[in-house]
């Protein structure tokens, strides 16, 4: 295996929770809404993942637990926000002291325990090719899922008529009102979509990332997550780049250090977020365009007149 | 609404009066500050089991509380003086950071007891604690040399403090008793914690063409990677064998459980000084796991060393220690480097191909 | 269904009640999570909040843990009203801190005098000001995202603190860990009461609150910022410029959370080290929201917060349960805050609804 496959191989690993929780927060937030909770979604969905997986020797229950407990988080979200219309922020950050406890509560049992990760696809011939085979047909269910997430929102926010009124909602909740569109129940789905995905993220960290699960494993990942969305502009395709990018750099700073360049290893560690800050001025420069991309009713409470 | 609010008020004041004076048995109340969560699986995790099985030996003649997760900012103090308060009369003050706040504490309570890990100031009532874990990576750095192949080691260090620096010269002081020729690559990831990151750096080592992984830092992630990658590596704090059935040849335990004992015990019976613990492989505060993975001249070379150790023949800072600059380290221990230029290492050995990050 | 309904005027029984309604919602929730776990549930609510409140040593500690959150707090709402979205005051804290510190390493052991204290606080300040300029910057300037980039200049930040006090500035006689030199006494920030943790920042703290009223309630900028926040365009018509405004509030904020960090590390923690904050910056979030990005109301949900963080504590000690049960249930008790609060501008309808209606409103129009 050669040294940049490999690398792509570890970049599309440390890429795809950060893509795939950032997907679902895209559409909560194209919807309008702002859910700064999904750290705390994520660390629930790697807990109820990894129980789920444990009990049962089956990965696919992990997934699905994951999954759920990403939508329960988030439907306690959705019942605040929407339904007793509470600030979002607030809700978001409480959120995630939520999921940060309640996850340490249920992995408390699982400490030194491990389950068998997700297995990777293996076609014969195909993932034998040279350089790319193992890139393109030797990942697992998830890496593949993530894609297709992305590629499905696109297709969904843009070529269909619901991801129309998905974006009219967020875009111009009073207007989507009254045209008759149920804004509040449109949200409440991006809410618990978005919940699903961060949980599925979560769940990738046990499942397929490192088989264990420990307190606090996601290290943060959920808040780069909700960056991520803004580096994207709130742009399925641009979401992939700055997910890839992101992992990109993180890999490479780990084997800058690894062939011995001297650097500060703090300098190589904070390359990632430079990164990001840079290639962020660089698009946001040519396109020339100040904050115009967010969904103008982001984060805006919304009470429906009756 | 105010009335319920009063009453259920009322009934909590009478209970709590009424526990308090139930629970005021004459117990040794003993508290623990970690510094992460008790089920890290690393660093914490083993000063948790030291808390259990102080609590199995002494059974109901203590009492143990802990604070996990306290941040060694502006939090530490109050966590350590909260203890203090409450009648817990001795407290382990478990990460290098918790030094200052317990000296500021223990000036303040003169009759509880403090030990502090890996710290360096004492008092009357504050004692220091750790491990020789460098002893440990001694015979690790020469099971490596036997095992590796190409002759590279990967390193994945944490923070560049002391203890790890002398973690990894160490290592290479062993396996240069073997093959003088060894290289090592050190990835820093910033973080104690980052089972993630962990796993990536693990990989980016691999894929640089190491075939051993060292780690000091707290998850299994990379044994899981040396597992998954078919190669061989070291567990840290705690047996990872369960993480890694082919990849693990030994792992360095921190064993705090019997110190644990052994202090509460003199604390029951008036007899706890304050003094500087530092302890190996000689009275089991540093443990090695079971030598697995390999062939039986390598298992049976590690039991010598770890004997050599064990009975004082072998130190592993034996001077001459020689830097990166290939002169000599200056040697105050006589034979030996002294435990204060162990415990305050900052520089590389001979071999290290590297710079050490901030000088 | 439940509905929520826009109340007229906002109701005062209701503002005075909502705090009650969240607490007992909290007792009826903490009794249940503990009749299940075992444990006395009123002894349990005591010992959260009660004790905490019985025993000056507690209140002191609430004072200290509250005033760095008050005071990044306040600075946040400047920016969150003015619709400027600052989420990297947890960098701007380390900045800060590591800016002050920086005067403090410079001055140890020669014989400088008592101006040391304050013009640390005052490069503290600067130094919060400036990196929080960056992202307020690059969004008037660039047009990039200033949520996306202060926060990831917090890492940054953590990695700066780190790679000084492991190399440059490490203690020479600290065994060469991690941390400069115990601060001199000129470079501390004095105890305001003798034998307690309480400093000089508490008094800050308290003139921030005052000012910022002031600013907010009684002055042209302060009026310029209620307005840009509440609307944009109207505000523009005025003349009011947004960048400018961009560009001061988190110089603001930033000065605040920077002040906030020097005080820390001049007051509590003595000396420059890694992990001086534990998330204050992103813990003052929630403090700015749920004091409704009033200054007196942050003032009270800081040392409400804190509150909570002293009875999680407490509950560790006395009643033996983990961390993170406590943390469930400060999750749990913001829910019933924030939601009860939210009482206050609306009220709950139940409305009965017909197949018809439900039918309806599933379908369009409501």
């Amino acid at each position: 295996m050669g040294l940049l496959e490999a690398i792509i191989l570890a970049v599309l690993a440390a890429s795809t929770p950060l893509l795939l929780a950032a997907a679902g927060e895209l559409v909560t937030e194209r919807a309008g809404v702002l859910n700064l909770g999904v750290e705390g979604m994520m660390i629930m969905g790697a807990a109820c993942g990894f129980a789920g997986a444990y009990f049962t020797g089956s990965t696919i229950v992990g997934a699905v637990c994951g999954i759920l407990a990403g939508v329960g988080m988030s439907a306690v979200f959705a019942w605040l926000t929407l339904g007793l219309a509470v600030n979002q922020v607030a809700a978001g950050l409480a959120l995630t002291i939520l999921g940060v406890g309640m996850s340490g509560l249920i992995g408390a049992g699982f400490v030194g325990e491990r389950i068998t990760a997700v297995p990777q696809l293996w076609l014969p011939v195909l993932t034998d090719l040279p350089f790319v085979g193992r890139i393109l047909f030797g990942q697992n269910a998830l890496v593949y899922g993530s894609i297709a997430l992305v590629i499905g929102i696109w297709y969904f926010l843009y070529r269909t008529r619901a991801g129309l009124v998905l974006r009219a909602v967020g875009d111009n909740h009073a207007s989507a009102h009254a045209l008759g569109y149920p804004v509040l129940t449109i949200r409440t789905f991006a809410v618990l979509f978005g919940g699903a995905c961060a949980g599925l993220g979560g769940a990738y960290l046990p499942l397929a990332y490192t088989p264990f699960f420990i307190s606090g494993m996601t290290a943060g990942r959920g808040w780069i997550a909700l960056a991520l969305v803004v580096f994207a502009s709130w742009m399925p395709g641009r979401l992939v780049a700055g997910a890839y990018l992101f992992g990109a750099v993180t890999i490479l700073q780990l084997h800058a250090q690894g062939a011995g360049f001297g650097i500060p290893s703090q300098l190589m560690t904070a390359l990632p977020y430079l990164a990001t800050i840079l290639v962020l001025i660089v698009i946001s420069r040519t396109r020339g365009t100040i904050g115009s991309a967010a969904p103008a009713s982001l984060g805006l409470v919304f009470v429906p007149d009756r | 609404m105010r009335k319920i609010l009063i009453a259920a008020t009322t009934a909590a004041l009478t209970f709590a009066a009424g526990s308090l004076s139930a629970g005021a048995a004459e117990k040794l109340k003993i508290g623990l500050v970690y510094l992460g969560p008790v089920g890290d699986f690393g660093w914490t995790y083993q000063h948790e089991v030291g808390r259990r099985e102080m609590v199995k030996v002494l059974g109901d003649k203590i009492e143990t509380t802990y604070l996990e997760n306290v941040n060694e900012g502006p939090d530490s103090e109050r966590a350590i003086e909260q203890l203090a308060r409450t009648g817990h009369k001795l407290i382990f003050t478990t990460s290098f950071g918790y030094m200052d706040p317990t000296l500021k504490v223990a000036k303040k309570f003169p009759k509880t007891f403090f030990e502090h890990s890996t710290g360096f100031k004492r008092a009357e009532n504050v004692g220091t604690y750790s491990g020789r874990f460098y002893e440990g990576r001694y015979i690790q750095g020469q099971i490596a040399a036997k095992m590796s192949k190409k002759g590279v080691i990967g390193y994945i260090g944490s923070f560049p403090i002391p203890e790890v620096i002398s973690g990894i010269n160490a290592t290479m002081i062993g396996a240069q008793s073997i093959n003088p020729d060894i290289k090592v690559k050190i990835i820093w990831v910033n973080t104690w914690f980052d089972p993630g990151k962990e796993a990536d750096a693990a990989k980016a080592l691999v894929d640089q063409g190491v075939d051993i992984i060292m780690q000091h830092t707290d998850s299994p992630a990379a044994m899981q990677i040396a597992e998954s990658r078919g190669i061989y590596a070291f567990g840290q704090d705690s047996d990872m064998i369960k993480f890694g059935p082919k990849a693990q040849l030994t792992a360095i335990v921190n064993n705090w459980a019997p110190y644990y004992v052994q202090q509460a015990k003199l604390a029951m019976d008036g007899k706890w000084k304050s003094g500087d613990t530092w302890q190996g492989l000689k009275d089991k505060m540093v443990m090695m796991a079971p030598y697995t993975n390999m062939p039986d001249d390598v298992k049976k070379l590690a039991t010598e060393t770890e004997a050599a150790i064990t009975s004082g023949k072998l130190h592993v800072f034996k001077c001459p220690v020689v830097g990166q600059d290939g002169k000599p380290i200056e040697c105050k221990g006589g034979q030996n480097l002294d435990d204060g230029q162990i415990l305050s290492m900052n520089y590389y050995v001979k071999g290290v191909d590297d710079k050490v990050p901030g000088k | 269904m439940l509905v929520l309904e826009k109340r007229a005027e906002r109701s005062a029984l209701i503002a005075v009640a909502s705090p009650l309604i969240a607490i007992v919602l909290t007792l009826v929730t903490i009794a249940i999570l503990f009749a299940l776990l075992g444990k006395d549930p009123l002894f349990a609510l005591k010992v959260y909040f009660l004790d905490p409140l019985n025993d000056p040593y507690s209140l002191q500690e609430i004072t200290v843990k509250a005033t760095p959150l008050v005071l990044i707090g306040v600075g946040l709402s400047f920016c969150y009203l003015a619709n400027a979205w600052n989420i990297g005051a947890e960098g701007q804290f380390l900045i800060g801190a590591v800016c002050g510190s920086w005067l403090a390493v410079v001055t140890h052991g020669t014989e400088a005098g008592p101006w040391v204290m304050p013009a640390m606080l005052l490069f503290g300040a600067a130094g919060g000001a400036l990196y929080a300029l960056i992202p307020a910057l690059c969004r008037v300037k660039f047009g990039a995202s200033e949520i996306l980039v202060s926060l990831m200049l917090v890492y940054v930040a953590e990695l700066i603190l780190d790679y000084l006090v492991r190399g440059p500035w490490r203690d020479p006689k600290g065994m060469n860990f991690p941390t400069t030199a115990e601060f001199d006494s000129v470079a501390t920030v004095p105890i305001l009461i003798e034998g307690s943790r309480v400093h000089l920042g508490a008094l800050i703290a308290l003139i921030v609150v005052a000012g910022a009223w002031l600013l907010l309630s009684r002055t042209i900028k302060g009026f310029e910022i209620r307005l840009v926040g509440v609307a944009s365009k109207a505000a523009r018509f005025s003349g009011f410029s947004s960048d400018r405004l961009i560009l001061f509030t988190f110089a603001v904020s930033g000065a605040l959370a920077g002040m906030a960090g020097i005080i820390e590390v001049a007051g509590p923690v003595g000396h420059l080290q890694p992990g001086i904050s534990p998330g204050y910056g992103f813990t003052a979030i929630i403090v700015a929201f749920l004091g409704r990005l009033h200054p007196v109301g942050i003032l009270i949900a800081g040392l409400f917060l804190a509150l909570t963080f002293i009875g999680g504590e407490m509950a560790q000690i006395t009643l033996k349960v983990p961390l993170d049960l406590t943390k469930v249930f400060q999750g749990i008790l913001l829910f019933y805050v924030l939601a009860c609060d939210s009482l206050i501008a609306y009220r709950l309808r139940l409305i009965r609804t017909q197949r018809k209606v439900a039918h309806e409103v599933a379908n369009g129009p409501a």
